[in-house]
């Protein structure tokens, strides 16, 4: 790639900025609200780890020790939801919007008060999910939304004020999302550096794009289930009230026809940002680009299609159990030609293990572990056994830990230095990697076996023979929570300070955003790069 | 830069209408849902006028006593198949029901009947709905109730006890691997407003 150099910016027009916080609440720039995304996130993040390290506290040993099973079950439901919603899809967003301008030389998203609703939308639905926690301690309702994160009718029917504030925040954060993805169309359909072809365009912004679709295409049908929801709760419909000739199963596909691509929403920006790091740090350019591209076309069709997969156990007819089981499969080859690609870029390069490239690698072994778990799960024999237990819940952490989580750590340390300017402490970094990987591995791998040997999820209280693996589990999530602090340290301290980042950070790295300074102007591209 | 503009605003107009399908989409389903269901036997929705006619919102609306089941073409004596009673009283409704027989064996092609016992333990008068369904799902389609408690709402004055029939018959053609057939009864309060969104269709 080829592309005239940015003349740097006088810094003059940034006086007529208000100050403080009205600044931000009225920033209309990408980088300043990626940058806010990205905060957002990891606070958030950061409230539903704690959330979930008082469930596993309370899963130490068998027994309710701690607090009672009502308690429990807000926990459980709100940690996911705010880990999906708050914590992942934000990180991506603010991945997109710092990124893809730079990457393909566009001057900003192409809706930039927009983008400011988008992020302003997410602090209040992120209040609306967790009041009912507050609420209920000064005794107005029964806490917050109690039923697992799927919602499932008819208990949400029933359930107190706290399935209420979910539904709105529900609401709250779809708009947001949608509003994010047509954003992220827009952009890339039309704000192209001349000469950047849709087969130019780096593969991070092709992943976003797909997600973009798959958001466009699926939170309006969350939407609407949880719009009949509402009003199966208070207005007297009986969409899923047998009584009146609804039917329950209804809510299930309604909520997994948006529920399983939102799993491909979540994964594929960060199967996009995979090959530009693994190929940076093997110094070898992205191997099949147009393969890669290809299959998450295919995934991202593929996903819409199979959502029955997740609930095998609820009574479908056979042929519609062998079709979403051999649908589910079929999404195993695109990932396995992802799979090829990554370790074809990998191949006889001149590989060095700086931190984002460690979390590259404990991305592909271990969101290796969730796929061929997947495939497991996607049996239908096998399903009945694996349903509903801690095999599934230790697959999906597999899947949105070590590949959503731990893909998003990637990023910030391969992007860190172009925004902040300064190079993050490697030291501290690979530390944070270790930590990480293993306190996972640890937290995690014996849920694969309580899960196998019949210990269910959602359930606050065990059977005495699940103590030990529930034990280690305990002590690795703990090690794995208090880990994440280094995390925020070492942001914290990239941000203050540190060694001058080069324009180049990585010396094998190849795109758009390396040729701007870092940190790049407030306003970068204005005049456009020409990609030959 | 207007003419960027001009192409920006086509294409969110195009993707709000996209979005505006796929929220569209999801109410869709509602009423496509209940064909499939119907079709197929999923979930154990039995096929058949007078169920039907429930299933899409008409409650206690009974389609016409015209819609009664074809009567069986020929009794299959060459096997048998079981089918099991049951029944349940939702939240909500302080009856007790139970079947008078608890399992049958039977020949397709068959019309037998039971008698399910009913008896409002309450002391006001209640109107129940019972909603039937069929396991395994594809027996459903096979599953003819030729009369039924369940096609109309049943009002109970407060400690009154009735025995409610049903007449059915497994028909021949129910695939040759089904031995077993349950039929279970949910009995709810009926619902009393018919709002326009509980008619699905």
């Amino acid at each position: 790639m080829s592309q005239t150099t940015t003349a740097p910016h006088d810094t003059h027009h940034d006086t007529h900025y208000p100050g403080g916080i009205t600044r931000w609440l009225t920033t209309t720039n990408h980088k300043e609200i990626g940058s806010m995304y990205l905060i957002f996130a990891l606070i958030m993040f950061f409230v539903g780890g704690a959330m979930i390290l008082a469930v596993r506290a309370e899963l130490f040993q068998p027994g309710l020790q701690l607090m009672q099973p009502e308690f429990f079950n807000q926990l459980i439901g709100i940690h996911a939801l705010i880990m999906i919603f708050a914590a992942l899809m934000p990180a991506a967003t603010g991945f997109a919007n710092w990124q893809i301008p730079l990457m393909i030389g566009a001057p900003d998203m192409a809706l930039p008060r927009i983008n400011n609703l988008g992020f302003w939308l997410l602090p209040p639905a992120a209040i609306l999910l967790t009041l009912p926690f507050l609420l209920a301690v000064f005794g107005i309702g029964d806490g917050a939304l109690n039923t697992g994160w799927t919602m499932y009718a008819p208990l949400s029917v029933q359930g107190g004020i706290g399935v209420d504030f979910a539904i709105f925040s529900i609401h709250i954060l779809g708009i947001s999302s949608i509003l994010g993805s047509i954003n992220v169309i827009v952009t890339i359909f039309n704000l192209r550096a001349p000469g950047m072809t849709m087969m130019k365009l780096p593969i991070f912004a092709w992943g976003w794009l797909i997600t973009a679709f798959l958001l466009i295409a699926t939170i309006p049908v969350l939407a609407g289930a949880v719009t009949m929801l509402l009003t199966d709760r208070h207005f007297g419909t009986h969409f899923f009230n047998a009584a009146g000739g609804g039917d329950p199963i209804l809510f299930q596909h309604l909520f997994w026809f948006f529920g399983h691509p939102e799993v491909y929403i979540l994964l594929l920006p960060l199967w996009g940002l995979m090959p530009h790091v693994l190929a940076t740090f093997s110094r070898k350019p992205i191997y099949g680009y147009k393969a890669q591209v290809y299959s998450f076309i295919a995934i991202g069709l593929l996903s819409v299609v199979v959502w029955a997969h997740h609930f095998f156990t609820a009574g479908l007819p056979v042929g519609a159990l062998l079709y979403f089981m051999y649908s589910t499969m079929a999404i195993s080859l695109p990932l396995a030609v992802l799979f090829f690609c990554w370790i074809a870029t990998m191949w006889k390069g001149a590989m060095t293990f700086e931190t984002p490239m460690l979390f590259a690698q404990g991305f592909i072994i271990m969101f290796g572990v969730a796929g061929l778990t997947g495939l497991v799960l996607a049996d239908v024999a096998a399903d009945a056994q694996y349903h509903h237990s801690y095999f599934v819940i230790a697959h999906f952490h597999f899947a949105l830990f070590a590949g959503g989580i731990m893909g998003v750590m990637t990023g910030v340390y391969y992007w860190l230095p172009k925004w902040t300017g300064h190079m993050y402490d490697e030291k501290l970094g690979k530390l944070h990697f270790w930590l990480t990987v293993i306190s996972f591995n640890l937290t995690f791998m014996p849920q694969f076996f309580v899960g196998l040997a019949g210990m269910p999820r959602r359930i606050p209280d065990y059977a005495l023979q699940f103590t030990e693996f529930n034990a280690i589990s305990t002590v690795g999530s703990f090690i794995l929570g208090f880990s994440q602090l280094i995390f925020a340290w070492v942001i914290y301290k990239c941000i203050k300070g540190g060694e001058k980042a080069e324009g180049r950070v990585w010396e094998g790295a190849d795109g758009l955003e390396w040729e701007l300074s870092s940190p790049p102007p407030l306003h970068s591209w204005n005049t456009p790069p020409v990609v030959k | 830069m207007s003419h960027v503009a001009i192409s920006h605003k086509k294409l969110i107009g195009k993707l709000l209408l996209a979005v505006a399908a796929a929220f569209a989409f999801g109410f869709a389903l509602v009423p496509l849902y209940d064909v499939l269901c119907t079709v197929t036997g999923f979930n154990g929705k039995t096929e058949g006028g007078p169920i039907n006619g429930f299933s899409r919102g008409g409650l206690g609306n009974e389609s016409g006593s015209g819609s009664v089941a074809a009567a069986p073409s020929r009794i299959d004596r060459s096997r048998t198949v079981t089918v099991e009673f049951t029944g349940t009283v939702m939240p909500g409704l302080p009856w007790d029901m139970r079947p008078l027989t608890f399992s049958k064996e039977l020949h397709p092609g068959e019309l037998h009947q039971v008698i399910y016992l009913v008896r409002n333990t309450s002391d006001r008068p209640i109107v129940g709905q019972a909603v039937p369904s069929v396991t395994p799902g594809q027996a459903a389609q096979h599953f003819d109730k030729i009369e039924c408690f369940c096609f109309t709402q049943q009002a109970l004055a407060p400690g009154e006890s009735r025995e409610m029939p049903l007449l059915f018959i497994v028909k021949p053609e129910i695939s040759s691997d089904i031995k077993h057939i349950t039929l279970s009864y949910a009995f709810f309060n009926a619902v009393k407003d018919k709002t326009a969104l509980n008619i699905r269709e």
